[in-house]
């Protein structure tokens, strides 16, 4: 117990040493202008004291508090609070992810149970599994001629390999004594795969869907930059626009702390299927 | 004569030019009467090569029918649509992408000042990262129409650097309204000669920007190809990357020229009125695809995006337009900035203030000299190679005499002729001869 205070004081120590640097690395370097001509002054915002660049923590806090305190508002089509921006991110990444289990579990499956199989394709994945995702988005735009159905492509992409590879890892080491009891008690095909490999695959497979989700969200922020569909990177995308640094970095909070929220569902996920020998 | 000719004026003509008609309106309205017929005309003589079987065909099958069975096989009806006056909309929802410039005022502001409403369009803008990215939108028919630059519609339809779509030209966004910008650290070097191995930015390689910045430095002894570098970047980010020093200065479109000066990393070299004032810069295109299966909504869109030209070109509604314009939803941009932009009173970045009144204009007629200008300068340049049938394409794709018909439906006086010549840094252009014009450049590529 004495451990965990220990590391929490550590954690703690460490957000104030960044937020102290952050409030140094934001002072304001320029006051208001003196000696200017003072409506050359009002063009130039410098009537008023102006940060260059790094938001300071108080104008952050509003910046934060702003945006939390009506997440949901819709101020047009290009104008959506986080929340719905974020529900925009989330739908895509969802469909994409889903797709890619439905494609790479029962694939993963085959290429587990016949070696054939597995020879036979491991050259196609191991070619396919290190391209950029986003290098196919050209592709996809040009393929599909629909740019929200290409970001969703190019999830399905990404998040199709880590499961893929995994699921094929998962089956073929499930351990052959209980095939071999399987066997014995005259279980069917499917009764096996059901029954036997994929409660003892389980684990392996959940590890692979969360390094894919894991991407997945990786990767749909810059797919939003790239095509600007609304989401969490048409967000980043358009407070960049305007250079307010603020806002990016209040939408780069906001996607951090989603991710980690999601990784924490993969990782419920797995312990609950997770089994002792 | 029209309405605002003076009748005093010894060398106005009170008779049209033909000399038939009472006034110019009368002459122009039969015109149109006379180009459907001779549209008409010209497909019937093509199916009927000699004039006796035509005769014998319409007599054997009537009028109306041979009407009918031509009309399936040519789209004259879409066609003659298009020549009706306000009929019933085939689409009221429209998509319109835009690129968040000062160049989309008026398609921009027609929204929050309700000139799509007045239409009765429900129109959705949508904000667009990039000009690659608006044509392959508009190419993929995600987008009914869309904001693009004005050479941008002309090399989509001749199928350069991308699928040969058709496109056509609506309306001009914009005159003038771009400037180079440079890097403070650069405020010693105002002289082109300098710029060896400078590293500039423009939105799009089918740009006015472009073409005007190889002009630019072309007429100051450098080439464009060899002496600089030119790179693609999307205008949000030409600010960001000046600030990271990736950029010694770009010619980009404004708020983002503004926008350098206000956040005091850059000034503004010169305004691209300086270079050639009226030149055009962005334009309203659709796909000529989308114009035929609905005329009707083309043109209620036609009229809204003028009308909103109109306001725009008023010095005095440029605050109000400013406002309208600012928030998050379109532009996303400081007020002052835009102001700045809009009312021609500015800070130049350097300490002065400057009043160019007409640093943005909103002359909406795509007048075909603008197009063959553009055209001799992708010919010069080597994006188009062998002959170009300038004048042909041009026709094809900017709609001048629509826009002006548009323009006298909603009662805004249309210009006969093009208010200003084309002047590009003291040289005129004489779109009847575009091969020589091209051929009189001493530092080209073609």
């Amino acid at each position: 117990m004495r451990e965990r205070a220990k590391s929490w004081v550590l954690s703690l120590l460490l957000l104030a040493v960044l937020l102290f640097s952050w409030h140094l690395a934001s002072l304001p370097k320029s006051g208001p202008a003196t000696g200017m001509d003072p409506e050359y002054a009002k063009m130039m915002g410098l009537d008023k004291p102006k940060s260059d660049g790094l938001p300071t923590l108080s104008q952050m806090g509003a910046t934060v508090r702003k945006q939390l305190s009506n997440p949901f508002y819709d101020a047009g089509s290009n104008d959506k609070g986080i929340g719905i921006q974020l529900a925009y991110s989330l739908g895509r990444v969802g469909l994409g992810f889903f797709l890619a289990a439905l494609v790479a579990i029962p694939l993963g499956f085959v290429i587990g149970l016949s070696p054939v199989v597995h020879r036979a394709l491991n050259p196609f994945i191991q070619v396919l599994k290190p391209i950029s995702p986003l290098a196919w988005m050209p592709l996809a735009l040009y393929t599909i001629k629909d740019s929200a159905t290409s970001s969703i492509f190019v999830i399905f992409i990404c998040s199709v390999w880590p499961m893929l590879i995994n699921t094929a890892h998962g089956v073929s080491s499930v351990r052959r004594e209980w095939l071999n009891v399987a066997r014995t008690l005259e279980a069917g095909t499917m009764r096996t795969c059901f029954e036997v490999i994929l409660p003892a695959a389980a684990p392996v497979i959940l590890t692979g869907a969360r390094i894919s989700m894991g991407i997945a969200w990786l990767v749909i922020v810059a797919a939003e930059m790239l095509v600007g569909n609304l989401g969490v990177g048409y967000f980043v995308w358009n407070e960049w626009n305007n250079l307010s640094l603020a806002n990016v970095i209040f939408a780069i909070l906001v996607i951090g702390v989603v991710g980690m929220i999601l990784d924490l569902l993969f990782g419920a996920l797995q312990r609950a299927v997770t089994f002792v020998e | 004569m029209s309405l605002f000719d003076n009748p005093y004026d010894p060398n106005a003509r009170l008779a049209c030019a033909c000399g038939r008609h009472s006034d110019r309106a009368a002459h122009e309205a039969d015109t149109e009467a006379l180009s459907a017929q001779a549209l008409e005309t010209a497909v019937l003589k093509a199916l009927f090569p000699r004039d006796a079987e035509r005769r014998r065909f319409l007599r054997a099958v009537g009028a109306t029918a041979a009407n009918a069975a031509i009309a399936s096989l040519f789209p004259l009806g879409a066609l003659q649509a298009m020549a009706q006056e306000k009929g019933k909309l085939e689409k009221k929802d429209v998509k319109i992408g835009f690129i968040p410039i000062t160049c989309a005022t008026p398609l921009i502001m027609s929204a929050p000042l309700g000139f799509y409403e007045k239409q009765g369009l429900n129109v959705t803008l949508v904000k667009t990262a990039g000009w690659a990215l608006i044509r392959d939108k508009v190419m993929n028919k995600e987008y009914d129409a869309s904001h693009m630059l004005a050479p941008m519609p002309l090399a989509m339809s001749m199928g350069v650097g991308s699928n040969a779509v058709a496109m056509n030209v609506a309306t001009i966004q914009n005159s003038n309204g771009q400037a180079i910008t440079l890097a403070m650290k650069h405020k010693d070097k105002r002289d082109p000669k300098q710029w060896k191995g400078f590293k500039f930015a423009v939105p799009f390689e089918y740009s006015m920007h472009n073409f005007l910045l190889r002009y630019y430095v072309a007429e100051h002894g450098l080439d464009p190809d060899k002496d600089i570098q030119i790179r693609v970047v999307p205008p949000p980010e030409m600010v960001a990357n000046l600030r990271s020093d990736n950029l010694d200065g770009y010619l980009g479109p404004d708020p983002f020229n503004q926008r350098a000066v206000y956040d005091q990393i850059g000034f503004i070299h010169i305004l691209t009125r300086e270079i050639w004032d009226g030149h055009p810069c962005c334009s309203f295109g659709v796909r000529t695809e989308w114009v035929k299966e609905n005329p009707n909504t083309f043109a209620a869109m036609y009229r809204a995006v003028l009308s909103a030209a109109a306001m725009a070109a008023g010095p005095e509604n440029r605050t109000t337009i400013a406002n309208a314009i600012a928030p998050a939803n379109y532009l996303n941009q400081p007020v002052p900035v835009l102001e700045q932009v809009l009312t021609g009173k500015y800070a130049d970045g350097l300490g002065n203030i400057k009043t160019v009144p007409n640093r943005i204009e909103f002359d909406p007629v795509p007048w075909s000299a603008l197009g063959v200008w553009i055209l001799t300068q992708m010919k010069r340049w080597g994006y188009v190679k062998g002959d170009v049938q300038y004048k042909s394409i041009v026709d094809q794709v900017y709609l001048m005499t629509d826009a002006k018909k548009r323009m006298k439906e909603e009662g805004i006086a249309a210009p006969a002729e093009m208010p200003k010549k084309i002047i590009v840094m003291g040289k005129a252009f004489d779109a009847s001869k575009p091969d020589a014009y091209v051929q009189g450049f001493a530092i080209k590529k073609a």
